[in-house]
């Protein structure tokens, strides 16, 4: 089932002999319990693809619906952007971007609070992602007691949190070793096939290429032919 | 779960350190109130305690608080005649600066009617109870219940203490009875009436023989009787109605005599703020409002840092979706929590400090409640600078690594 299709997206920073395309022409489907790679050098514009797609920057032109709603209509919102953000769509970034106050508990409550969401079930929630994640020891440690990788995987049960329909991490093993890394991925890719979430995930590690079910690369603000396909690299 | 609280809990030091500095320019605001408002009850507290509605000055005078003025001695009782007069009392006060038990004492002194003293509060001790020689102090002097001291040559012993009874320069009243008090005014030290008398003498030498001569018999005869012929000074008379009597018509009785002007109490209360604080109140009045400005600035400007501070978390917030209200609550909450801390350690400043100041500081209770909203309304005028800094942060923020 199509969880995100994106038509035509296109963005020009700046103006002039000084105008950038970012993304020229970008069009893409993922289906939900898919895991998708953008792959490209820095400044093909797969981090501005990935903004679009999370209706954090908008796009100057092109459409986008999300689970068969239409939200972007030529580049301008259609509905509440942030209200979508808030109920559908989980974020991972390159640093976990925990809430340094905020215990592994309430990092992952907030998502759900901030959906006026409170109570007995949502703490019954909480428990269950951490859990399931492997930090049910760490519940009530603070992001600098934590390690980079339980960091990130607080950040992935906050992404998790209110069953968003789509997870979009930005090199999400950056800052972390190759085994951590992989763990992060094998996690995502875990979370995608059971939770039947759409998962794209801006990368330049290679190692991992192997978890996803389609590679995307780009160059130059447009897809490319990739380099490598999923096949050959698992 | 509240975001600005958890984040003052992480930093609890730093939070209450910035609290300990606010509170403490709070508390210099509370004291420029309170001591404008001490002031005010000390320079009036002489004129409230005679008790009287009405006060009978010499002539074309504004009364003793503003300038010089002496009225007959018969004044007590002409006007205890007037109808509508319940009573009538002779007011008498003189300041001293005597050396005591190797301490300077100032004081004013002030006369009360014998043997009829009006009632006082006493904090220990007993009224007067012989026409000479017995004073009640206000506790400011340190003087203590059965202390004896001499005064204008005559001892007397201290036989009541009040508290908190302070005149407009703000130093303790003695009360002795009036007779005691014109002594004391018109009291000369031995050594300044030799000087006296010599200063006039080498004046009369100066003068032709003619002239001179019987002025040095006058001379001599007036250093003979002035002790001894003193008459008692008395400044004005209070005079309280009786009830049923018109406050207009019994003032225009007594304003037709040639010799008194009549002020109510209200008039004199007046006369006093605006003879002895209406500087005072302009200078105090103008700090404070300075003092209020600075204090503005700084919360702005704390409260600004914090949202600075915190640029990356409310770039998240919005990148998650949190509604607007969720960024602007938690900077208003976080400044309320500061500010109301704040003046929560202001006003234990206020009640520590404030006893041990030098001058008396009244912070009443509506006071300390227009401060509360004051803090209130400076915690959200402080906050728009931050609020709006907070709703300009771009959800993208927290994306640039």
């Amino acid at each position: 089932m199509e969880t995100i299709r994106a038509v035509s997206l296109t963005k020009t920073y700046g103006q002039g002999e000084l105008a950038v395309t970012a993304l020229s022409d970008v069009s893409i489907t993922v289906d939900s319990g898919e895991v998708a790679a953008l792959l490209g050098p820095s400044g093909s514009g797969k981090s501005t693809l990935l903004t679009a797609l999370g209706l954090i920057s908008l796009p100057d032109s092109g459409s986008l619906w999300l689970e068969g709603r239409q939200v972007l209509r030529d580049g301008r919102p259609v509905g509440d952007l942030a209200k979508v953000r808030r109920e559908r769509i989980g974020f991972v970034f390159q640093k976990s971007n925990l809430i340094p106050f905020l215990t592994a508990r309430e990092n992952v409550s907030l998502a759900l609070e901030i959906n006026d969401r409170k109570g007995r079930e949502v703490q019954a929630r909480v428990e269950a992602l951490l859990r399931y994640l492997d930090l049910g020891e760490r519940m009530d440690h603070t992001p600098d007691e934590l390690s980079g990788g339980q960091q990130q995987r607080v950040a992935i049960a906050r992404a998790l949190a209110t069953s968003p329909a789509m997870i979009l991490a930005d090199e999400p093993t950056a800052a972390l070793d190759s085994v951590r890394g992989r763990n992060v991925m094998e996690l995502l890719r875990r979370v995608a096939r059971e939770q039947r979430t759409a998962v794209v995930v801006v990368t330049h590690d290679h190692r991992t290429l192997d978890v996803f079910d389609t590679i995307h690369e780009m160059a130059d603000g447009r897809f490319v032919e990739p380099s490598v396909d999923a096949a050959s690299a698992s | 779960m509240n975001l600005a609280w958890k984040d003052v809990a992480h930093q609890k030091l730093r939070f209450l350190a910035t609290a300990a500095g606010l509170g403490l320019l709070f508390a210099i605001v509370l004291a420029m109130g309170g001591i404008y408002q001490g002031m005010i009850d000390d320079a009036t507290l002489l004129v409230e305690a005679a008790g009287g509605d009405l006060w009978l000055v010499q002539r074309d005078t504004r009364g003793p608080f503003a300038e010089r003025s002496v009225v007959p001695l018969d004044l007590e009782q002409r006007a205890r005649v007037v109808p509508g007069v319940q009573w009538s009392r002779a007011f008498t006060t003189t300041t001293l600066q005597r050396s005591h038990r190797g301490q300077r004492l100032r004081a004013t002194v002030v006369g009360l009617s014998w043997p009829d003293p009006p009632p006082i509060a006493l904090e220990q001790g007993r009224p007067l109870r012989v026409g000479h020689g017995e004073l009640i102090a206000d506790l400011s002097l340190g003087l203590a219940l059965g202390e004896r001291l001499t005064l204008g040559g005559d001892e007397y012993v201290v036989v009541g203490t009040m508290r908190g009874v302070l005149a407009s320069s703000g130093d303790g009243v003695i009360y002795v009875t009036n007779q005691d008090c014109a002594r004391l005014q018109s009291y000369q030290p031995p050594e300044a009436v030799r000087q006296a008398r010599e200063a006039r003498q080498q004046q009369i030498e100066a003068l032709p023989l003619a002239v001179g001569a019987p002025l040095r018999r006058q001379v001599g005869e007036q250093d003979l009787t002035a002790g001894l012929l003193a008459q008692p000074m008395v400044q004005a008379v209070v005079v309280k109605l009786a009830p049923g009597y018109s406050h207009e018509q019994v003032k225009a009785r007594l304003a037709g005599w040639t010799d008194v002007t009549v002020w109510s109490t209200e008039e004199q209360r007046q006369l006093l703020l605006q003879g002895v604080v209406d500087k005072a109140r302009q200078q105090i009045g103008l700090f404070r409002g300075l003092l209020a400005i600075v204090s503005g600035i700084l919360v702005a400007l704390i409260i600004y840092s914090m949202t600075a501070a915190k640029t990356r978390e409310i770039s998240l917030l919005k990148l998650m979706g949190a509604r607007t209200r969720v960024v602007v609550a938690m900077v208003l909450q976080q400044s309320l929590m500061l500010t109301g801390l704040g003046y929560a350690m202001a006003l234990l400043v206020a009640r520590v400090a404030f006893p041990a100041f030098p001058r008396r500081v009244v912070v009443g209770t509506e006071d300390l409640l227009l401060g509360a909203a004051g803090v209130v309304l400076l915690a959200l005028v402080a906050s728009a600078a931050a609020i709006a800094r907070a709703l300009r942060i771009p959800p993208t923020t927290i994306l640039a690594g």
